[in-house]
C-alpha cells in the first residue's frame, strides 16, 4: 500500500541515536581546508602591503612607519585572498571558528621582522675587513 | 455574492525561508487574487560594483544567496572571461562542474525538506536534511566552506580536489544514491503526499512559456528549457538532457526536482571519471572592456549576469536577474482557485529564493 | 547536446518598440528580462528575448524624464521588471497592468540607482 513507505526509516530512527552534534558543547566539525580564521606571524612580515590591498572588505590595515599590522575580525570574511597573496608566507588560515564576541575587536600586532645584514659588496682583498665593518655598523 | 476579505501572507511566516509578502483576496476559503510585494531584503548589491574591483566582485557575487552561491560566482566569472577572451583550462572546467552539481544536489535536498515541512511531514523534512549534511561535508572538505565555497575566481578555480578525494567521492556516491532513491520514493509514491499535491496550482504549457517562467517550474509544464544544454563549463563534454514532466501541478514540480537529483548524481559520477589533468587557472591580465550576458542554470532556473566594462578596473554595470524574479508572475497566476491552507505549498513549489530576487 | 547560442543587439527608437515586441512575440520568443544601465546622463533600457537559446536584445536610449510605454499588454509577466525599473531608476513607465506606483521595492533613498543619485557615499562601516 502506498502509505507505508516511511516505515523502514522510522524504525531505523528509533533504533539509532541522534544525528546532530550538541554544539557548542562539542566543537564544530571542520575539514582540513575549512576557512575558520586568519593568523599572522609578525616575525616574517616585510610590510609590503599586498594583503591590505587584496582584502575585499578592507579588514587589514598596515602602518609601515609604526610597524603595526591590524586586522578587524568583524570585517574579515575569511575568504583567504590575503593568505594567497602574501609572498612571504606570514598569513595562515586555521580551521577553528571564533566564538561570538560582544564588543568590536581589532587585533594589532607589532611587526618584529628584522632585515638580516647583507655583507657589503667589496673587491676580494678587502672582503674580510668589509664584513667586520658591516657587522659593527648594524650592532 | 460572497464577501471578500484580504489576508496578508506576511513576510514573517513559518514556511517561508525568506521574506516575501502576498496580499491574498479570499472569498470564503478560496483565493481569488494575489498581489505580491517584495523589497524586504534589498541590499543594493548592484551598486557595489562601483566600489569593488572586478576581481574582488566575485566575493560579493558569491554572497548574493546562500543556497545557490557557487553558481552566481560561476556566472560572473564566465561573463568576465568572455569579455576578456580568457580560455579556462579543462581541469578547472570539470572542477567547476563537479562543484555546481554538488551545489544543485544540496539545494534540491534543502527544497525537498522545506516542501515536506510545508505539507506538515516533519519526519521527511529531517531525513532530507540529514542526507544534505553528507553533501555539505563533501563541499567543506573539498573547498573550505559549507555554504560559501569561495573556490571560483576569474580565470579558473582557486583550489584543487586531489585524486584520492575524488576516488573517495566516487565510492560514496553509490550508497548515497540508494538513500536518495528511497527518499524520492516517498515523495513520488506515498498516497498522502500525492493526495495533497496532485491537481494543485496547475499551469498549462503555453501559459508557462508566455509568462516567462524558468527552471523546474516551467519544465514541469512540459517546456524543455535547460541552459545546461548550451554546454558551458564541462556540460558540453558530458552531454545532458533536461528532465521534463507534463502535468504542470505541484506534484510535477516536485517530481522534476527529485529526478534532477538522480541526474546530478549521475553527472558527478561521469565528471569524476572523465576529469583530465592540467593547470587550475590562467593569469588574468588587463581589464574588461565590452559587454556580455552570461547565463547559467541554477537550481531554480536561469540566472543572467549582464556585465559591462569600459577598460578600467571597476565595471560600469552588473545587472543580475535571478530565476525567482522571473517566477513571480507565474506564482500570481497559480494562486487563484487554491484553498487558503494550500497557499504555503503553492508558494514553496516555485522554490522562492528571495535574497537572490532582491539582491 | 551543445547548442550554439548567439547574442544579437538591435537598437530601436521608442516609437518602434511596441511594433518590434509584437513581432518577436508572434515569432515565439519569450521575455527574459528588462534591464537598465546608466550611461553618462541617460539611460539605456535593454529588452531581452530568447527562443531556443538564441538571444535577442532590443536597446532603447532615453533621457531621465522620458516616458517609456509598457509591454505588459503583450507579455503579462513584464510588470515585475517595469516596476523594478521605475522604483530603482526613476524611469516613468506608462500603462503597466499591475502598477505598484513606487511601492514594489521600498528604499530609504528614492530612485537609488538614478543618474541624479548621491555619488561617492562610503558604506557605513568604514
Amino acid at each position: 500500500m502506498g502509505i507505508f513507505q516511511m516505515t523502514r526509516t522510522v524504525l531505523r530512527n528509533l533504533a539509532g541515536g541522534p544525528d546532530t552534534r550538541p554544539y557548542p558543547a562539542v566543537p564544530a566539525r571542520t575539514g582540513p581546508f575549512t576557512r575558520g580564521h586568519v593568523t599572522f606571524d609578525p616575525a616574517t612580515c616585510r610590510s609590503c602591503g599586498l594583503c591590505s590591498r587584496r582584502c575585499p572588505c578592507e579588514a587589514i590595515r598596515l602602518d609601515k612607519e609604526e610597524k603595526v599590522w591590524e586586522i578587524d575580525r568583524m570585517r574579515c570574511i575569511a575568504c583567504g585572498d590575503c593568505v594567497e597573496g602574501c609572498p612571504f608566507g606570514s598569513l595562515m588560515m586555521e580551521p577553528e571558528y571564533f566564538s561570538p564576541v560582544v564588543e568590536h575587536v581589532v587585533e594589532r600586532y607589532t611587526i618584529t621582522y628584522v632585515k638580516p645584514e647583507k655583507p657589503a659588496k667589496k673587491p676580494a682583498e678587502e672582503s674580510t675587513g668589509a664584513k667586520e665593518e658591516g657587522a659593527d655598523a648594524g650592532a | 455574492m460572497p464577501e471578500r476579505i484580504v489576508v496578508p501572507f506576511g513576510p514573517q511566516h513559518p514556511v517561508l525561508p525568506e521574506p516575501i509578502h502576498l496580499d491574498l483576496v479570499l472569498e470564503d476559503e478560496t483565493v481569488v487574487e494575489a498581489i505580491p510585494s517584495i523589497g524586504y531584503i534589498h541590499r543594493g548589491l548592484e551598486r557595489l560594483i562601483e566600489k569593488r574591483e572586478f576581481t574582488e566582485y566575485v566575493y560579493v557575487a558569491e554572497r548574493i544567496c546562500g543556497i545557490c552561491s557557487f553558481m552566481h560566482a560561476l556566472c560572473y566569472s564566465q561573463g568576465i572571461e568572455e569579455i576578456m577572451k580568457i580560455e579556462v583550462p579543462d581541469r578547472a572546467r570539470y572542477l567547476r562542474t563537479i562543484w555546481s552539481e554538488c551545489s544543485r544536489l544540496h539545494s534540491h535536498l534543502l527544497w525537498l525538506g522545506l516542501f515536506a515541512d510545508g505539507m506538515g511531514f516533519e519526519n521527511l523534512f529531517m531525513r532530507s536534511w540529514r542526507l544534505r549534511e553528507s553533501v555539505l561535508d563533501v563541499l567543506e572538505d573539498t573547498s573550505g566552506g559549507r555554504v560559501i565555497q569561495g573556490t571560483c575566481k576569474v580565470g579558473g578555480v582557486r583550489r584543487d580536489i586531489g585524486a584520492e578525494k575524488l576516488a573517495e567521492m566516487h565510492r560514496a556516491l553509490d550508497p548515497f544514491e540508494e538513500e536518495c532513491r528511497d527518499l524520492g520514493d516517498v515523495f513520488l509514491n506515498d498516497e498522502t503526499v500525492k493526495y495533497r499535491l496532485q491537481g494543485l496550482g496547475v499551469v498549462g504549457k503555453d501559459d508557462a512559456y508566455a509568462l516567462g517562467a524558468v527552471g523546474p517550474t516551467v519544465r514541469a509544464s512540459g517546456v524543455a528549457i535547460d541552459h545546461r544544454e548550451t554546454g558551458y563549463a564541462a556540460y558540453g563534454d558530458l552531454g545532458f538532457k533536461p528532465v521534463v514532466e507534463t502535468a504542470g501541478d505541484c506534484y510535477a514540480r516536485c517530481a522534476v526536482r527529485v529526478k534532477e537529483v538522480y541526474a546530478s548524481i549521475d553527472l558527478i559520477r561521469r565528471a569524476i571519471d572523465q576529469i583530465p589533468e592540467g593547470p587550475l587557472d590562467v593569469k588574468v591580465r588587463g581589464t574588461p572592456d565590452g559587454e556580455y550576458f552570461s547565463r547559467v542554470e541554477q537550481p531554480r532556473g536561469e540566472v543572467i549576469h549582464y556585465l559591462r566594462g569600459n577598460g578600467t578596473k571597476h565595471l560600469t554595470r552588473a545587472r543580475i536577474r535571478t530565476p525567482t524574479l522571473a517566477n513571480i508572475p507565474i506564482l500570481v497566476k497559480m494562486l487563484p482557485n487554491a484553498q487558503l491552507a494550500d497557499v504555503p505549498v503553492v508558494v514553496l513549489s516555485i522554490d522562492p529564493c528571495i535574497s537572490c530576487t532582491e539582491r | 547536446m551543445t547548442v550554439n547560442e548567439e547574442q544579437t543587439i538591435i537598437n530601436v527608437a521608442p516609437e518602434d518598440l511596441m511594433r518590434e515586441v509584437e513581432g518577436l512575440q508572434a515569432g515565439g520568443y519569450r521575455l527574459v528580462q528588462i534591464g537598465c544601465t546608466d550611461i553618462g546622463g541617460a539611460y539605456e533600457v535593454n529588452y531581452s528575448f530568447d527562443k531556443d537559446y538564441q538571444y535577442r536584445n532590443l536597446r532603447l536610449t532615453v533621457g531621465p524624464e522620458t516616458e517609456v510605454p509598457s509591454i505588459s499588454g503583450i507579455y503579462w509577466g513584464a510588470f515585475v521588471y517595469e516596476n523594478e525599473m521605475h522604483d530603482l531608476f526613476g524611469i516613468p513607465v506608462v500603462g503597466i497592468n499591475i502598477d505598484f506606483k513606487g511601492t514594489f521595492i521600498k528604499t530609504v533613498e528614492k530612485y537609488p540607482f538614478s543618474v541624479t543619485r548621491r555619488g561617492g557615499d562610503q558604506c557605513r562601516n568604514a
